[in-house]
């Protein structure tokens, strides 16, 4: 294992003779679903479970050539900033000691930072591939809603989460990427993406002579001094090597936040409906009747942070208060789809960075979920809007704490952010 | 304080809709936060009425006969069964 929690499961799966990904190392983030290997989603509920199938993603990489070291630490069901929910214990950014590796795919950048596997999956439902590859100094794609397929994903939040990859630099991440993406018969929301001849590694070239970047200045406003300081030295990079920028208006993300979750937490609620100790998950017992028994199970399985979305999302779906949080939040989402589709038409891409905030000290920010769930206020947007979105390494504030800078693309513009984020990292 | 008065029985009334058992700790901690989470919320009172995607359509496959887990594949996680089936509470 490793000395900063990186893994749930340390259990070597071996891939083809050949491939793309032959003679390298893909670790898995444990809420991907591995045949014949424990997958918990950093859940206790789960804890022993073990697939009878393997997810699509890893198939994939299977046949790609690719060795999976393991099964990456998490918050538990993916639900935190900061993979410290997990029941399997908190990671350490091995990067920033003392401070937290981001979440959920915590475990996945930290690994891959550590160089203790090549590469890594993620999956991100309002940031949590692109938190922690800024919070750990590493590169993360969330890929645009459709393209990768989310079968044997155990779900947290189906209309905003995707699969995707973390690696140490854009043209790593573009070649796992091209492994994972592409039309799944088992999941119908996926889609074939325009041009799906083209390579996303090809993408990678650094070339950003006459790239227009918009920033919408909503997302700079309130973050850290540092991190904005950081934001636009590398800015002034691309500046230098050809691209220009100018300032949007993007007024629906300062809802995006609440938005996101409200519609998390309400499908969360449903998603986990299933784990009731009879299907699976662990058993309360039997006694009393099936609701008294289903109660004590989840009681006993949940960790205090899926609890309180449970709950919070049954409330913002129950009678008298749907109209008020689920069909407001539904609005804030088709606002924030326009708001992008808006300054996607005067700009290549869109650039902010990746979190308001440095990497928080462990155990900071655990009492307090509002502030929290504050923090994922840019990144969490793009989710709404079914978005591709990267996260590159822009440097490291005074205190040497890492920084990402986030580029947004439009729907299946995966060449454009790998492009733009390449001439970074 | 919050604006949002949430009481001990409401949170009380969702755990048992979701079917979650709370201790009395949980309960007065989420009754707190859920005060405070919820009036962050309020802020989507803000947001205009939009009109949402009209053009969405239903993907459809061919309803047929597919390989698919065995029973005992499907069984294999399951704390407890009997006779092939699944084994449960009581229903009462």
């Amino acid at each position: 294992m490793t000395d900063y929690n990186g893994y749930i499961t340390a259990e070597t799966i071996d891939g083809a003779d050949d491939g793309p990904l032959a003679g390298r190392t893909v670790a898995v983030k444990d809420n991907i679903s591995t045949e014949g290997v424990q997958t918990t989603a950093g859940s206790a509920m789960l804890e022993g479970y073990v697939p009878p199938y393997d997810a699509t993603v890893v198939e994939r990489l299977k046949a790609a050539g690719a060795t999976i070291p393991g099964k990456t630490n998490m918050d538990e069901f993916g639900m935190g900033t900061t993979t410290e929910t997990s029941a399997y214990g908190a990671v350490e950014n091995p990067v920033a000691e003392g401070h937290v590796p981001g979440g959920s795919s915590g475990g996945s950048a930290a690994v891959v930072a550590a160089g203790d596997a090549d590469m890594a999956l993620g999956s991100d439902t309002g940031g949590s591939i692109r938190c922690p590859a800024a919070f750990c100094g590493v590169v993360g794609i969330k890929p645009t809603y459709g393209l990768v397929s989310r079968y044997g994903l155990i779900a947290y939040a189906n209309s905003l989460e995707q699969i995707g990859p973390i690696a140490p630099s854009v043209e790593e991440a573009a070649q796992l990427l091209e492994v994972l993406a592409g039309p799944d018969e088992n999941d119908a929301t996926t889609r074939e993406a325009p041009d799906a001849d083209d390579s996303y590694a090809d993408a990678a070239d650094g070339d950003v002579d006459g790239l227009s970047i918009g920033v919408p200045t909503e997302l700079l406003d309130g973050a850290d001094e540092a991190v904005v300081e950081t934001f636009w030295d590398a800015m002034a990079d691309l500046e230098a090597q050809g691209a220009s920028y100018h300032e949007v208006d993007l007024p629906s993300v300062e809802h995006a936040v609440e938005a996101y979750y409200v519609i998390a937490m309400s499908e969360a609620s449903s998603n986990l409906a299933r784990f009731d100790g009879v299907r699976y998950g662990q058993s309360g017992g039997y006694e009393g009747n099936w609701n008294e028994s289903f109660a004590d199970a989840r009681e006993e399985g949940f960790g205090e942070e899926v609890k309180r979305r449970v709950l919070l999302g049954t409330y913002a779906l129950s009678a008298g208060y749907h109209d008020k949080y689920y069909k407001k939040a539904q609005d804030a989402r088709a606002w924030v789809k326009q708001d992008f589709d808006e300054a996607l038409e005067d700009a290549d891409v869109l650039a902010s960075p990746t979190m308001p905030v440095p990497p928080m000290k462990r155990g900071e920010s655990l009492d307090d979920p509002l502030t929290m769930y504050l923090a994922d206020a840019n990144t969490t947007p793009v989710n709404l809007a079914n978005l591709p979105a990267i996260s590159v390494p822009a440097g490291e504030t005074d205190d040497g704490l890492p920084v990402g800078l986030q580029i947004v693309g439009p729907a299946f513009g995966e060449r454009e952010i790998i492009r733009a984020g390449s001439a970074l990292a | 304080m919050s604006d949002t008065a949430v009481d001990p029985d409401e949170v009380r009334h969702v755990a048992d809709l979701a079917r979650v058992d709370l201790d009395d700790e949980e309960l007065t901690r989420f009754t707190e936060q859920f005060g405070d989470i919820l009036d962050a919320f309020e802020a989507l009172d803000e947001v205009p009425e939009t009109d949402r995607e009209s053009e969405l359509a239903n993907v459809m496959r061919p309803d047929e006969v597919r390989e698919s887990l065995s029973q005992e594949e499907a069984l294999q996680n399951a704390p407890e069964s009997e006779e092939g089936q699944f084994k449960g509470p009581k229903v009462s």
